[in-house]
């Protein structure tokens, strides 16, 4: 048996699993999320669903203002970019209201909404090259706005504000993850599907950042003129990070609202986009499994302030009964969890688990 | 001519609103090189505080009071979300400010109701003649007001001894302070005066056509106007507002007829696609300081 913590290379250091612990608990994790949906009810696991498809994006965010430092308020627009090409690809191809193509074959759509929003993410590029820090924040943050003008007024492809379109149709050699089967239910299936995704995805992410590329976009965030100094060029991976962040953001788009079925043009505003922030920030900014940590956070957070009135009378599940109600308390609780993780821990969760491992490495010596 | 000319004075009237806002950000950037997102939060909280106080006494005293609150708050919020992020990178505390503001802007909005609350205030939707065309009342009430504000501010800026700290700590915090001004209170009052800039910019927006929730969407077009202007720049802030509104109006009134696209709604991402074009040709604004950076 080698060593554990002895390293004889850098791939041996770098490598994915590098150590007997992590191999352990990814197997178990992994365990675990593959018997779900046989032990949790099928609204848990729609959530559940949910959240694997925002880590996809969380990640995509993280990738761009994570690791190269980028900050990215437009990250709605690339997922509405993602969302309208799949549904309008997998669209019926009768409809005299809407765009549709027909094609329902999960890759097929999956890829094209990346690729369609990931070109996207390269038009805006030279903006990042040109611009730093809020200056660049603030005009991604424009974007969001034209995109959602526009979305709201393409009646062929969105169906205009307050009707909508039907999004993407998952199909896949024959099975229909959307509508019950035999063997499985819908959120079973579906719950399945974005769990694969959401692994194919963070394992090609995780790649990418302990790659040369990864090192470059770290070069750039931390001090792009040192970056330039020391040869990387700092427009390109300017450009590859917001390429790369865009497909993943066009991707998660495509199957956010495959689980609800239904695409508004509304909701691709800036409060998504500061919710995928927060995601990145909550989780653990330049981590990918914070990212998909922040994710869970978000979206399991209104499932969980939903079972308060429970708890606390004071709390009114509608607002018709006064008092506060619940969809104010979780706004208000995400707006000051937001701000605690800020200023106790501002390496997110990742933060908080790294510490919680290194207590438990040492214990019960303090160091 | 004279439809030209009302449009015009409702852009200036928008455009002073703008003006106003983007003031509040330019004010907490030059302190604490920071984008404040609570603003629109704040511009809220003045409207609301308003609309309560003129319950109960004159407008104008009413007005005077939120503001006072309002600075209140802002200063309040400073001192405990933001102060203990000095040092730390400025998007964290930027988000911080977006934090801030979906807290603040819940409870407002809670106190608002689903209702449209009105202001009380003396102008309402009443229109004047100004060489035969209808103005509104509350636009050309906006404008004076925010000329004579703007004005006071330049003139506390240059001349004042508080205004001169606020000056020094913008330039060199380190220097400031080792001249003897206390940064911390630059802070406190650069927000303080941020949110009452951003609440009488509410105020003068909800009069006529009364606070309602969505209005705080408003409050970001003062983004746009900021990066037109120049993150650092107090007359950029000025100058811009006022364009983006005057541009905002006309193609309000006239876009539908270069083309059907224009129409409708159009000219709600008019500031935004403005700036997209302004800052491909000049990344820093129109007067804001170009950043020199030593390697």
């Amino acid at each position: 048996m080698s060593r554990p913590l002895l390293y004889l290379s850098y791939q041996q250091d770098t490598a994915l699993l590098n150590t007997p612990g992590k191999r352990f608990w990814t197997s178990v994790l992994g365990i675990v999320a593959v018997s779900l949906p046989f032990l949790l009810t099928d609204d848990l696991l729609v959530v559940l669903a949910t959240a694997c498809v925002a880590s996809i994006g969380a990640i995509g965010l993280n990738l761009v203002t994570g690791y190269a430092g980028q900050v990215s308020l437009g990250h709605a627009f690339f997922l509405a970019i993602g969302a309208y090409t799949a549904a309008a690809l997998s669209g019926d191809p009768d409809s005299t209201r809407l765009i549709g193509f027909g094609i329902t074959s999960v890759p097929i759509w999956l890829l094209a909404a990346g690729l369609v929003a990931g070109l996207a993410g390269l038009i805006v590029a030279p903006l990042a090259a040109r611009l730093r820090g809020l200056y660049l924040a603030v005009v991604t943050l424009g974007l969001v706005f034209i995109g959602e003008h526009v979305f709201k007024h393409w009646r062929d492809l969105t169906g205009g504000v307050g009707v909508g379109r039907p999004a993407a149709v998952p199909e896949l050699f024959g099975i229909q993850f959307a509508v019950d089967g035999s063997l499985f239910t819908k959120a079973q299936k579906l719950y399945l599907l974005m769990l694969v995704l959401l692994v194919i995805f963070g394992v090609l992410a995780r790649n990418l950042v302990r790659s040369r590329i990864g090192r470059a976009l770290a070069a750039v965030r931390d001090r792009d003129l040192a970056a330039e100094v020391i040869g990387v060029d700092v427009t390109r991976y300017k450009m590859i990070a917001f390429a790369v962040s865009s497909f993943y953001a066009g991707v998660a788009g495509a199957l956010l609202y495959v689980m609800i079925g239904f695409v508004e043009p509304g909701s691709f505003n800036l409060g998504m986009s500061v919710q995928y922030i927060a995601m990145v920030l909550i989780g653990g900014v330049a981590t990918i499994s914070g990212s998909v940590l922040g994710a869970l956070f978000i979206t399991l957070l209104p499932r969980v302030t939903r079972e308060l009135p429970a708890v606390l009378p004071f709390i009114s599940s509608s607002s018709a009964a006064g008092g506060i109600t619940v969809f104010q308390v979780e706004t208000i609780l995400y707006g000051l969890l937001i701000i605690a993780f800020l200023i106790f821990e501002p390496r997110g969760l990742f933060g908080i688990w790294i510490r919680l491992r290194t207590y438990w490495k040492s214990w019960p010596f303090s160091h | 001519m004279n439809e030209f000319v009302a449009t015009v004075v409702r852009g200036l009237g928008n455009g002073s609103i703008y003006a106003l806002l983007a003031l509040g950000f330019v004010i907490v950037y030059k302190s604490m090189r920071v984008i404040s997102f609570a603003q629109p939060a704040f511009m809220m909280a003045g409207a609301l505080l308003t609309g309560y106080l003129v319950l109960s006494m004159n407008f104008f005293v009413a007005v005077l009071v939120a503001l006072l609150l309002t600075g209140l708050l802002g200063a309040v919020v400073e001192r405990l979300a933001l102060r203990p992020m000095i040092g730390k990178p400025v998007f964290v505390i930027a988000i911080i400010t977006l934090g801030v503001d979906i807290v603040i802007r819940t409870v407002v909005n809670s106190f608002i109701g689903l209702d449209i609350r009105q202001m009380g205030d003396p102008w309402g939707l009443r229109q004047v003649d100004v060489l035969g065309a209808k103005i509104d009342q509350r636009h050309l009430a906006t404008l004076v007001t925010t000329l004579i504000v703007v004005a006071a501010l330049f003139a506390f800026y240059r001349w004042s001894r508080t205004g001169l700290a606020m000056r020094a700590a913008s330039s060199d915090q380190e220097v400031a302070l080792a001249q003897g001004v206390s940064v911390g209170r630059v802070f406190s009052l650069s927000w303080a005066l941020a949110a009452a800039l951003a609440g009488l910019a509410g105020v003068f927006l909800s009069t006529g056509i009364g606070l309602e929730q969505n209005l705080w969407l408003t409050a970001l077009k003062a983004l746009p106007v900021i990066i037109l202007g120049g993150l650092d720049s107090l007359g950029g802030a000025v100058v811009a507002g006022l364009t983006i509104g005057v541009i905002e109006a006309l193609v309000g009134s006239y876009g539908d007829n270069l083309h059907p696209v224009f129409g409708g709604d159009f000219f709600l991402v008019v500031p935004y696609l403005l700036m997209l074009l302004v800052v491909l040709v000049r990344p820093y604004g129109l007067f804001g300081t170009r950043e020199v950076e030593r390697i």
